[in-house]
């Protein structure tokens, strides 16, 4: 995933270049293409449907966010509203609370879930037993192949009234919490379950741009006489930097799109002032309150932020360190 | 590029003059990763152990890292359920069709986009990337697959999440880095491009296909929501909405406050217990074998972008 291999065209490697006969006249019109690839492109037709009916139509059915919606009625709507749904949310209490909560939210999962990664990938690459360093890593992907409903119920069980970490609570001299019906506790559940889940299995590509790494670089550094941690800083690191700066904007891109799985699995009225989130309480407006229009417009609001998240990050990236994703 | 994942590791020079600092580290770092495994399996052990304790013993709050008061009674209790067979055979059925369903439409997408020379190719990339970063939401979604008649049927299961853009993006790497000599004496020879694809290049890419197999089938298995959202009636779901059931009504229970049936609750907390592990128990039971197929599929994708 780094700027080189992101940055040539999909002939970037030299063996599947075709052979100099194979490159024809540049423009080509579609007749001919068609009449030439038309296996090719039948082939392309039921998925090229799937986008279209399950991926492209619901962004036109966003729609309903300006249209009053009526359940049974047309999928696009009734009539226009102009921006009425949207002055609804913004002029909503509630709405700026979850708004709150997801930046909350998404910000402690970034501040957490991005950096450690990285660093449990030093740590192992710091192991010098082989058997160790891959036994560490098969026990931490593990949590990555679990439900989330299973975590979730995990969690559950752990902080119960009788679980684990009360009996841990208890054992110290404090009284039992029912964590979970506690809003203040909630943050710190959901990150630290984010955490045991999401860890290993990130550092499995800094692993990977660990190997590339050219071992002449510590070598060097060592003779320039730079310790280990010296190597660390000023060759390790740079070298992993583009798949960091991938990855940290690939995480800005699921920013607004905080765990909604998660949350609506762990969460109850008595955490709402802290546990709710845009995707939560529009599933609530939607689904509880039967109001498709309002809810619709305020996923628009969070898709539509989620975007110009990932262009500004890409963006950013590509000025300052000159690593993008496209 | 490809082949990263079984190169060895560029090995950091190892001095004989290891400093007594970096000794030290080595010590911390032994204890920073024992304490990462044992945090990572305690929660499983501790399942195990509750699933496995008379519930006398977990409302008192003994049960930690062994089972107290061994007995199977709540083991029995479940599997004696028929709605939690039938929704663990929903759970089978529906991995299966969906992954089927998946395998077939990623591999077809990712092979005509693997073609450099086809017209078109370019947006054909960009319709499915830009999916990645933008969706239609969750209420138009909605809205589409009701009105396609599709509540309460599998389809709703298996057809709205078909195709995963990630495993487009490895596929297409795949076939990308495959010989395009093969492909063109086959072509000399009058194979067409569905024979091409079937005889030629389906067999050379057995592994890249069971990586998927992996990928789409975990995903699928593990998933509730599409299911929880589109499907109404007990008889349709699959494991995961029965468990999400139990922990749902186990916490509803509890925040109304007044418990009345404190015993019920606690026999819930048990049941929960066993139904995350006899739910658990596939993925933990293939998951020494499957892993490293995951990473290596995580790296080629990642490397090709």
């Amino acid at each position: 995933m780094t700027s080189e291999t992101l940055r040539p065209p999909e002939t970037g490697e030299p063996a599947p270049v075709a052979p100099a006969p194979r490159v024809r006249p540049r423009r080509r019109g579609w007749r001919q293409a068609v009449r030439r690839d038309w296996q090719l492109y039948s082939l392309a037709v039921l998925p090229l449907l799937f986008f279209l009916v399950f991926r492209y139509l619901p962004m036109l059915g966003n729609v309903i966010a300006f249209r009053r919606f009526q359940p049974g009625g047309s999928i696009f709507g009734e009539y226009w509203v102009g921006l009425r749904y949207f002055r609804m949310f913004f002029a909503d209490p509630t709405f700026w609370q979850v708004f709150t909560n997801t930046l909350v939210l998404g910000a402690l999962t970034l501040l957490f879930c991005f950096p450690l990664p990285i660093v449990l990938a030093l740590l192992l690459n710091e192991v010098r037993t082989r058997k160790l360093k891959r036994f560490v890593q098969s026990v931490s992907y593990l949590p990555h192949f679990l439900s989330i409903v299973i975590v979730a119920a995990m969690v559950m069980q752990l902080l119960a009234m009788d679980g684990a970490v009360n009996q841990l609570v208890r054992a110290t001299g404090g009284d039992g919490v029912p964590f979970l019906q506690r809003a203040e506790w909630f943050r710190t559940i959901y990150v630290s379950s984010e955490v045991w889940q999401t860890v290993g299995w990130g550092t499995i590509l800094y692993l990977a741009a660990l190997t590339t790494i050219d071992g002449n670089l510590y070598e060097a550094a060592r003779i320039d006489g730079a310790n280990r941690w010296r190597q660390t800083w000023h060759v390790t690191l740079p070298g992993i930097r583009p798949t960091m700066v991938t990855l940290l904007i690939l995480n800005i891109g699921t920013f607004m799109a905080v765990g909604f799985e998660k949350i609506l699995l762990l969460y109850n009225p008595l955490t709402y002032p802290t546990a709710d989130v845009i995707s939560t309480y529009l599933y609530r407006m939607g689904f509880e309150s039967s109001n498709f229009s309002y809810a619709a417009a305020i996923g628009l609001f969070e898709a539509v932020i989620g975007l110009v998240l990932v262009l500004t990050a890409n963006l950013i990236s590509r000025r300052t360190v000159g690593t993008s994703l496209w | 590029m490809v082949t990263l994942g079984t190169k060895r590791a560029a090995r950091r020079p190892r001095g004989p003059r290891d400093t007594r600092g970096y000794r030290v580290f080595q010590v911390v770092n032994g204890i920073i990763l024992t304490a990462v495994v044992i945090v990572t399996l305690y929660p499983f052990v501790n399942i195990v152990a509750r699933s496995l304790s008379d519930e006398a013993n977990i409302i008192a709050g003994k049960v930690n890292l062994l089972p107290q008061g061994f007995n199977l009674t709540a083991y029995k209790l479940v599997t004696s359920d028929p709605m939690f067979w039938t929704n663990y055979r929903n759970t089978v059925v529906y991995t299966v069709v969906a992954t089927a369903i998946s395998i077939v439409l990623t591999t077809c997408y990712a092979y005509v986009l693997s073609k450099p020379q086809l017209k078109g190719r370019g947006a054909l990339v960009g319709i499915a990337v830009f999916t990645m970063f933008f969706s239609g939401g969750l209420i138009p979604n909605y809205v589409l697959i009701t009105s396609l008649g599709m509540k309460n049927s599998i389809w709703a299961v298996v057809i709205p999440n078909a195709i995963n853009v990630f495993n487009l993006l490895v596929m297409k790497a795949f076939f990308e880095s495959l010989p395009t000599e093969l492909e063109e004496a086959a072509a000399v020879d009058g194979l067409n491009t569905y024979g091409i694809l079937l005889r030629i290049v389906l067999p050379l890419s057995k592994a890249i296909i069971a990586t998927m197999v992996l990928f789409y089938a975990v995903s699928f298995w593990n998933s509730w929501f599409t299911a929880f959202l589109y499907l109404d009636r007990q008889e349709l779901f699959p494991v995961t909405v029965y468990l999400r059931n139990l922990i749902a009504g186990a916490t509803g229970a509890q925040s109304a406050g007044g418990v009345a049936d404190a015993d019920a609750v606690q026999a819930a907390a048990t049941l929960q217990a066993v139904t995350i592990v006899l739910t658990t128990l596939p993925i933990l039971t293939v998951y020494p074998f499957i892993q490293r197929y995951f990473v290596s599929g995580v790296m080629l994708g990642a490397v090709k972008g």
